[in-house]
């Protein structure tokens, strides 16, 4: 019997669950009782969080300032001093490509001073005509792709003038410009680093895992605070966030480059940059290139969010749309959005594939002629826009810029397809939302918020036992034994709660699509683009439809997570299934089994460990929407980080109520990441 | 033409700056040309008057900047001067938020609009009119309707939509139980005020009756709402403030607030800030330049601007 325990984990596991059962049905829910509850006494960790900042960012190392338009010295803190240093440089970075585009003085007044430009009301610098974009776009996609990209680029821009979105577009591209290079940049130093020193690596790591998963919310008050609020406030939670998987990338594709390769730059004299520039880099393109993706899609998944500190453009104007519930609006401007990140994103592709050609001889026409073609483009662009400034004699030129929100509108359209959404399936989903509410989500919500404190320590040190040793346990109870002590304990139940039966479902939708679809390579394909358009899309948008069905309800915000959170369960199921040998299909194969048999006995667990990695990622995903989908209301960890927005202690509150959401995602992923781990060694693959 | 080289800019820059620098010491009792930042939040009638009161700093020859921000935490970079002046602070919504930044330091009050208002529960006028809760708005019509409120996750109670717990913490189900409708009735939190349009919106194509958390002004106000009537507001009624909790919301008043150095910055700027003064009615007028008349924001302002010359000029004199 104990021989059998010891050999066979899922023995194990039986025995775990039957012990944590016990302790929930016989563990007494009283308050004073530290079996059920421990007491907080982490609860003045925001305080201290809040006051040192506040020290540092008002008090520590006063300095005389003097601020020539109160003509007063003042004590100003050398901290702010630095912060605000970096936020003008940011700032004026996004407004000199800003105003390349749309024009403006911001950038003439940076070098000149507001007197000045007050003054002198000439001195305004133009924008381009949007055709001169649009052309610019179309000959940039020609150049680095070919036609394919050049119709793609040339619709995007054309599709966003017509649709009136052209202004909010451009200060959103502006920003995705350069908050997009600076991550890409910043990844790939610290990724570098990280590849260099084991010891900058394993200090990378943690950081890392904390910052992606950590709600992009609980963040936006200490960058608003360290460096106020506007473009470059959303450019650098923007960066915070887009970063990290561009270092893992990185990581990941440097250290998968031969040692051969390695060796033969070595051996033909490079130095160090040069292996680094010409060789190592170029070799593990592949992965820094899905490095390159996530950046720009995490960059415009952000635009919304980054416009509540002040990032202007298309997610400010989203909010406004949905605040008068004027869904097909938002959705023009979500797909504005999209566009732009595909747009980016297959330039940025094509750019990094294009090989140099050593050996061409070309003439100063052959080698510019794609500059040539952008002159005489603008040259073209110039004259029609002059022309248009005298057929549109009263108000607008269209032909040099299409005014915000007077291009045409499918907006009618899109309502009346919402509410014929409402009227064929409200009363059918009515029944549904009712039983799923009652009978499904009520007990389990309940059932979580009933387990005694030290039954889920049980349960889930038990896990990371049973799976990683003594190790994994001890990291496991640390990350929860964290929570448990703030007073947020009853909440990140709730959070859990949600986000377990989010990971179910989306789990379930996300390795059936996946399997279906990796059957064939065209059906995958169109898969693997429907997950990057789900990434980019604001989930802002589908929250009001949503709303509208099911109400203010958890179902509703089990259903706006779970078409996000399905995306990396499909994602990963397919590139597993994809990654299984053909040698292996083929041995199968031989053996005499059929599609389906092939499918249960040798792809499912070959891609098993890969899966495990797509369900990981979908409970980080999963975790990220928990604070969108507190904004449709709920009791749980989101709805206090929506709410530190507005508190006193609101850097304090929102770091630490962050740092409980990511110990959740963190706790399940050394769980999951260990077993994918042991699995991948045990079945002899990577 | 609209395009000019950067060359042509270049002296023109120079000679600029030093016929400026002779000129600076003279010129300093007026305003400041460092643009006045103004916040742009998520709803109309903010909007379109955020877009009119920069209108009028701009006819005083001020620049202006619009930057968005969150409702709550524009206050905190009032404060840091980041953002200079706040037009619309809600008594209760935001009333919190104001004085914590004021109490930090930083952040001046610039005066109160005629405008009052009030933030309280209510219908929307149909649920009256189908006789869903007969005898509303009196309050005490609760204690007989709350079946008709009912919601899949309410435990067969009637449902209060309440805006999220962060505008005013436990006020709601404090208030249910001092008047003993707690039996009846229970407080859901909505996430934000999308939630609660969407909820007016979904009810009323269902026809089910909700009891939602709202304010006036507002865009609502067109479609038909109203509030319900709790026994009235005295001060320390509440129950945060020792009181029994019987009692409904006050008349609120709408604020305005600017950072401490404005008034030294842009002396005419701040005098004309503190002068503006708008109606219920005229912040109505200007949310249904936008929401019922289907203009954009700037153009709402900029046709609010020209209509009501006689409102504003006396403000910039």
């Amino acid at each position: 019997m104990i021989d059998a325990l010891r050999e066979r984990k899922f023995l194990q596991f039986i025995l775990l669950v039957i012990v944590f059962i016990l302790m929930c049905m016989f563990v007494p829910a009283t308050d004073g009782s530290w079996l059920w509850r421990l007491p907080p006494l982490f609860a003045n960790f925001p305080v201290w969080i809040n006051d040192s900042v506040d020290y540092l960012m008002f008090d520590w190392w006063l300095v005389d300032v003097y601020d020539p338009d109160i003509e007063e010295y003042e004590k100003q803190p050398v901290m702010r001093q630095i912060t605000r240093g970096v936020s003008g440089f940011v700032l004026f970075m996004i407004e000199f490509v800003r105003e390349i585009i749309l024009g403006g003085v911001k950038t003439i007044v940076t070098f000149t001073g507001w007197d000045w430009a007050t003054e002198n009301q000439w001195a305004r610098w133009p924008g381009l005509p949007w055709t001169v974009v649009a052309a610019g776009a179309m000959i940039l996609g020609y150049a680095l792709s070919g036609t394919g990209l050049a119709l793609f680029a040339g619709f995007t821009f054309i599709y966003i003038a017509v649709f009136g979105q052209w202004e909010p577009s451009m200060q959103t591209l502006s920003f995705v410009l350069i908050a997009a290079p600076t991550a890409i940049f910043i990844g790939l130093v610290f990724g570098v680093l990280g590849y260099k020193s084991k010891v900058v690596e394993t200090i990378l790591n943690p950081i890392l895992n904390v910052a992606q998963i950590m709600p992009h919310f609980s963040y936006l008050i200490p960058v608003m605070v360290f460096f106020g609020i506007g473009d470059h406030a959303g450019a650098i939670a923007t960066i915070i966030f887009a970063t990290p998987p561009m270092v893992r990338l990185t990581i990941l594709g440097l250290k998968k480059v031969p040692p051969e390769v390695k060796e033969a730059g070595l051996m033909s004299g490079c130095t160090d940059w040069q292996l680094l520039r010409r060789v190592l880099i170029p070799t593990a393109r592949r992965d820094i290139l899905i490095g390159v993706n996530q950046v720009i899609m995490q960059c415009l998944a952000m635009v919304v969010i980054a416009s509540l500190i002040g990032a202007k453009g298309l997610g400010n104007d989203l909010l406004i749309a949905l605040n008068r519930l004027r869904i097909g609006l938002a959705l023009e401007i979500g797909i504005c959005i999209v566009l732009i990140a595909i747009v980016l994103d297959r330039l940025s592709l094509a750019w990094a594939n294009k090989q140099t050609d050593y050996f061409a001889d070309q003439s100063f026409k052959e080698r510019h002629k794609h500059f040539i073609w952008f002159l005489i483009a603008f040259g073209i662009g110039v004259v029609v826009a002059w022309i248009g400034s005298f057929i549109f004699k009263e108000g607008f030129n269209y032909l040099y810029l299409v005014p915000h929100n007077k291009g045409i509108t499918t907006g009618p359209f899109w309502q009346a397809g919402v509410d014929w959404l409402w009227d064929t399936f409200f009363y059918t989903l009515k029944g549904f939302n009712e039983w799923f509410i009652v009978d499904v989500l009520i007990p389990v919500k309940n059932a979580f918020l009933g387990m005694p404190v030290i039954a889920t320590f049980t349960l889930a040190m038990g896990t990371g036992f049973i799976v990683g040793g003594i190790r994994s346990a001890l990291i496991v109870g640390g990350y929860l034994l964290f929570i448990a002590l703030t007073e947020w304990w009853d909440r990140a139940l709730i959070t859990s709660y949600l986000m377990t039966m989010a990971v179910i479902i989306s789990g379930f939708i996300g390795i059936v699509m996946g399997t279906l679809c990796a059957q064939h390579p065209t059906s995958s394909k169109i898969l693997l683009t429907w997950c990057d358009t789900f990434q980019t899309f604001p989930s802002f948008i589908y929250l009001i439809p949503v709303m509208m069905l099911f109400g203010v309800t958890d179902t509703s915000v089990l259903i706006a997570i779970v078409v996000y959170a399905t995306i990396p369960a499909a994602r990963y199921t397919v590139v597993g299934l994809q990654s299984v040998p053909e040698a292996l299909h083929d041995a199968g194969s031989m053996s005499g089994v059929n599609r389906f048999q092939r499918w249960v006995s040798i792809e499912l667990p070959l891609s098993f460990p890969h899966m495990a990695l797509g369900i990981n990622q979908t409970v980080v995903f999963a975790l990220a929407m928990v604070v969108i989908g507190a904004l449709i209301g709920t009791d749980d960890l989101g709805q206090l980080i929506l709410g530190s927005l507005s508190d006193r202690q609101g850097v304090g509150n929102g770091l630490v109520l962050g740092f409980c959401v990511a110990f959740i995602g963190l706790a399940i992923d050394q769980i999951l990441r260990t077993w994918a781990d042991k699995r991948k060694e045990a079945l002899g693959i990577e | 033409m609209k395009l000019r080289t950067p060359k042509l800019i270049r002296p023109l820059v120079v000679a600029g700056c030093v016929s400026l620098m002779s000129v600076a010491g003279v010129a300093k009792a007026a305003d400041s040309t460092q643009p006045i930042v103004i916040p742009i939040h998520n709803w109309s009638s903010q909007v379109v008057m955020a877009y009119v009161i920069g209108g009028i700093f701009e006819k005083m020859g001020a620049n202006v900047e619009y930057t968005p921000a969150d409702t709550q935490a524009v206050y905190e970079s009032i404060r840091n001067g980041d953002v200079t002046i706040s037009h619309e602070v809600w008594q209760s919504t935001f009333g919190k938020s104001f004085y914590n930044a004021m109490a930090k330091g930083g952040v001046i009050d610039a005066g109160t609009h005629s405008a009052t208002t009030l933030e309280e529960m209510g219908v929307p006028t149909w649920v009256i009119d189908e006789g869903l809760c007969p005898g509303l708005p009196n309050w005490e019509a609760l204690k007989d309707c709350h079946e008709n409120f009912t919601t899949p996750d309410s435990g067969g109670k009637g449902r209060w939509l309440e805006g999220p717990q962060s505008w005013h913490g436990d006020l709601m189900p404090e208030r249910l139980e001092a008047l003993g409708l707690a039996d009846k009735w229970v407080v859901k939190f909505a996430g934000g005020a999308d939630a609660l349009w969407t909820e007016l919106a979904a009810a009323k194509k269902e026809k089910r009756g909700t009891v939602v958390f709202n304010w006036t002004p507002n865009f609502t106000d067109a479609d038909g709402f109203t509030f319900i009537e709790f026994p009235p507001y005295k001060d320390g009624c509440r129950i945060a403030d020792g009181g029994d909790g019987t009692c409904g919301s006050p008349k609120g008043w709408l604020k305005k607030a600017a950072n401490y150095k404005f008034p030294k910055t842009h002396p005419a700027a701040y005098t004309a800030f503190t002068k503006v003064d708008f109606s219920t009615t005229q912040i109505g007028q200007m949310a249904a330049l936008v929401d019922v008349d289907k203009l954009d924001h700037k153009d709402a302002a900029a046709k609010w601007l020209a209509d009501n010359e006689d409102v504003w000029m006396p403000w910039t004199k």
